[in-house]
């Protein structure tokens, strides 16, 4: 089975500045309607959006605000009402559902809030699992399931069920089960959202480590400051726009106190 | 993939283990009986032609009237005559023996003991045509059968109930009110498939029994067999047409009377159990549909509290017939364990109840393979609509299910 869309070794051209790394996610006029009629909410309302390969970008609003739908969007796993979207140069609108699924499977991690686990299952076959769709052979996926959870330091609790351990570990099988790919671009929807400050400073260092280490691409919808202040560039919605899209001063500490004031 | 799905499948069953097996009930116990049944009646069905094959297969009965196979109305006609005996002997050829025979009901006396049973009039050449050879003693002379002598033959039953261990031979005993002289002893031959016994009458000559007992020259049955097994066929045919040209059947008219060789009555017998066969198979049929609406019912449950696992797997790139099929392997797993179950128990229930029934416990594999099928076939069927329904899943909605 080979995925319908271009190998990811084949670099997609950058648009706009030739500095600029090339997009893997390009939203041009992106917009979602849900219900029709007087019931119509725009969700997005033309939303352009680039990002780039090796960003680590925190996408922020309040409530509503369509974060958590342009993360859908960015996964693939809602389709837009109008607008185009272009992942790694693939027209996405144009895909069907089981080539959708494709593209999720070979190019992209997914970290939720609620950790999204399969219970009453070890951490190693969470893991594993991803890799199961991808038909990778039995030794072959333990092996580097096991390499997965000892990169997020899970070493010995490789067979713990999540009911076995706290949320901050569940976290990172959750993050293993993302990375175990080697995913071109990793998607977090308030990964530290149900985690306490320590914990989520943990998860947070782990992604940073992630993207810096790895040079896996990231976008991560918060709705936290101190969170965001991990990624190096945030994009802040409001009412289904873009309000504000900005690099982070490259002398932020990450996580060090208060909120960035835009 | 497809191994790793059963796998997966087989834990998700072994986690509701109690809710799988429950969920299979249905389909164990409709498999079972039905099996069972099968296995007892297929044990009947081989005993009772292999009984009728031991008659001897050149054997050929021939009775007045009709007996219609499937329903309809039996036809009652004329009985024979001896004239009729001796036209077959003289006019059909190869015909090893030719023996008629008369009943009556009778209690037999000896000294205190008394035993109700059947007289059978008839000739030596009865035990040709049976083929059934004596025990002790000797078969009618012809002089005997000629004057209608009062002698007989005991059934090993009869043997049994009048004379316990002494000997019977040359003792006289009553029949009504005649007396008889005991020649001889059949062998015992044991109950039939129906649990008849099979020894228990007394034989006479033809023409003593029609002159002291019954008081008429009637004839009410005739046993002719063939010299060879070829030659059944022609011997039927020539007993055809000498009773139609002496009853004075014409062109046109159906026979008053029947002539049935031991292939003919075998396949009316195995017609008999085809009949139960087809109750058999709606019974299994209904269960079947039961057990699947089942699993239908457990899977549909399934899927709605495992929304949440689906979201997961569809996110992290399963595809929509990855799911169904996840989903269907674990209802077609689910049904087989309860078929495979099921044949097991019927089988067991069978070899149980063969000696109880006095039947042989007969295997037949066809059965099982078709039960096998049909209860794997039952859980794709039912678990297509909650598999499906897994498939069609949004992942968002999906992943959002509390």
């Amino acid at each position: 089975m080979s995925p319908p869309i271009a190998d990811r070794t084949e670099r997609p051209r950058a648009e706009g500045e030739g500095a600029a790394p090339p997009a893997l996610v390009a939203f041009r006029g992106i917009t979602k309607i849900y219900g029709t009629g007087m019931a119509e909410v725009r969700a997005l309302d033309g939303v352009d959006l680039t990002i780039g390969a090796g960003e680590f970008v925190a996408i922020m609003g309040p409530s509503g605000s369509g974060k958590s739908t342009c993360l859908n969007m960015i996964g693939c796993l809602d389709t837009s009402t109008s607008g185009s979207y272009r992942f790694a140069g693939v027209e996405v609108g144009t895909l069907s559902r089981n080539q959708r699924a494709l593209l999720r499977r070979h190019y992209l991690g997914f970290v939720f809030q609620g950790y999204n686990l399969l219970k009453r299952t070890s951490a190693l076959e969470n893991v594993e699992m991803p890799l199961v769709y991808r038909r990778v052979p039995g030794r072959e996926r333990r092996r580097r399931a096991h390499e997965a959870l000892a990169a997020v330091g899970l070493q010995g609790r490789e067979h713990h069920t999540p009911a076995e351990l706290s949320g901050g570990q569940q976290q990172r099988v959750a993050v293993a089960r993302a990375i175990v790919t080697a995913p071109a671009l990793l998607l977090a929807d308030e990964p530290t959202g149900n985690l306490d400050s320590t914990t989520s400073r943990e998860i947070m260092d782990l992604l940073t480590e992630l993207n810096v280490e790895r040079g896996i691409t990231i976008a991560m919808v918060t709705h936290e400051e101190e969170m965001a202040t991990y990624a190096r560039r945030i994009v802040r919605f409001l009412d289904g726009r873009i309000v504000v899209d900005r690099e982070r001063p490259a002398d932020r500490v990450p996580g060090g106190g208060g909120g960035l004031a835009v | 993939m497809i191994w790793s799905t059963i796998r997966l499948a087989l834990r998700e069953l072994g986690r509701n283990a109690m809710r799988s097996s429950l969920t299979i009930l249905g389909i164990v116990i409709g498999v079972g009986a039905v099996i069972s049944m099968v296995t007892l009646g297929g044990g009947a069905t081989s005993q009772i032609t292999g009984e009728i094959s031991s008659l001897g297969s050149n054997l050929i009965i021939v009775r007045p009237g009709t007996q219609p196979q499937h329903g309809g109305i039996q036809v009652q006609a004329a009985p024979f005559d001896r004239a009729d005996v001796e036209a077959i002997v003289r006019e059909v050829p190869n015909t090893e023996a030719v023996a008629p025979m008369t009943s009556a009901p009778t209690v037999a006396v000896f000294g205190n003991a008394n035993w109700s049973t059947t007289v059978n009039g008839t000739l030596s050449a009865y035990l040709a045509a049976r083929d059934w050879p004596l025990a002790r003693g000797r078969a009618f002379t012809e002089g005997e059968e000629q004057a209608g002598a009062m002698v007989c033959l005991l059934g090993a039953t009869v043997q049994d109930e009048l004379f316990g261990r002494q000997d019977p031979l040359g003792a006289s005993i009553r029949l009504g009110s005649a007396a008889c002289r005991v020649v001889g002893v059949l062998e015992a031959r044991g109950e039939s498939t129906f649990g008849m016994d099979q020894d228990d009458f007394i034989l006479a000559p033809l023409r003593a029994v029609q002159r002291r007992l019954v008081g008429d020259d009637d004839v009410d049955l005739m046993f002719v067999s063939a010299q060879s097994e070829a030659a059944t066929a022609q011997v039927q045919g020539d007993l055809e047409r000498l009773l139609r040209q002496r009853r004075r059947i014409g062109a046109g008219q159906e026979d008053d009377f029947t002539v049935q060789d031991m292939a003919e009555i075998a396949t009316i017998v195995e017609s008999t159990t085809g009949v139960l066969t087809t109750f058999l198979g709606a019974i299994a049929a209904i269960s079947l549909l039961v057990g699947g609406i089942g699993i239908m019912n457990i899977m549909l449950v399934s899927v709605t509290e495992r929304t949440r696992e689906i979201g997961i797997r569809l996110a992290l790139g399963a595809q929509g017939h990855e799911v169904l099929l996840q989903f269907l392997l674990e209802s077609t797993l689910l049904s087989l364990v309860g078929g495979l179950v099921g044949i097991a128990l019927g089988l067991g229930l069978a070899a149980v109840a063969a000696p109880w029934l006095g039947v042989p416990f007969v295997l037949d594999p066809t059965i099982i393979v078709i039960a096998f099928l049909f209860s794997g076939a039952v859980g794709i069927l039912f678990g297509y609509v909650p598999a499906r329904r897994a498939a069609r899943l949004d992942p968002i909605d999906a992943l959002r299910y509390e």
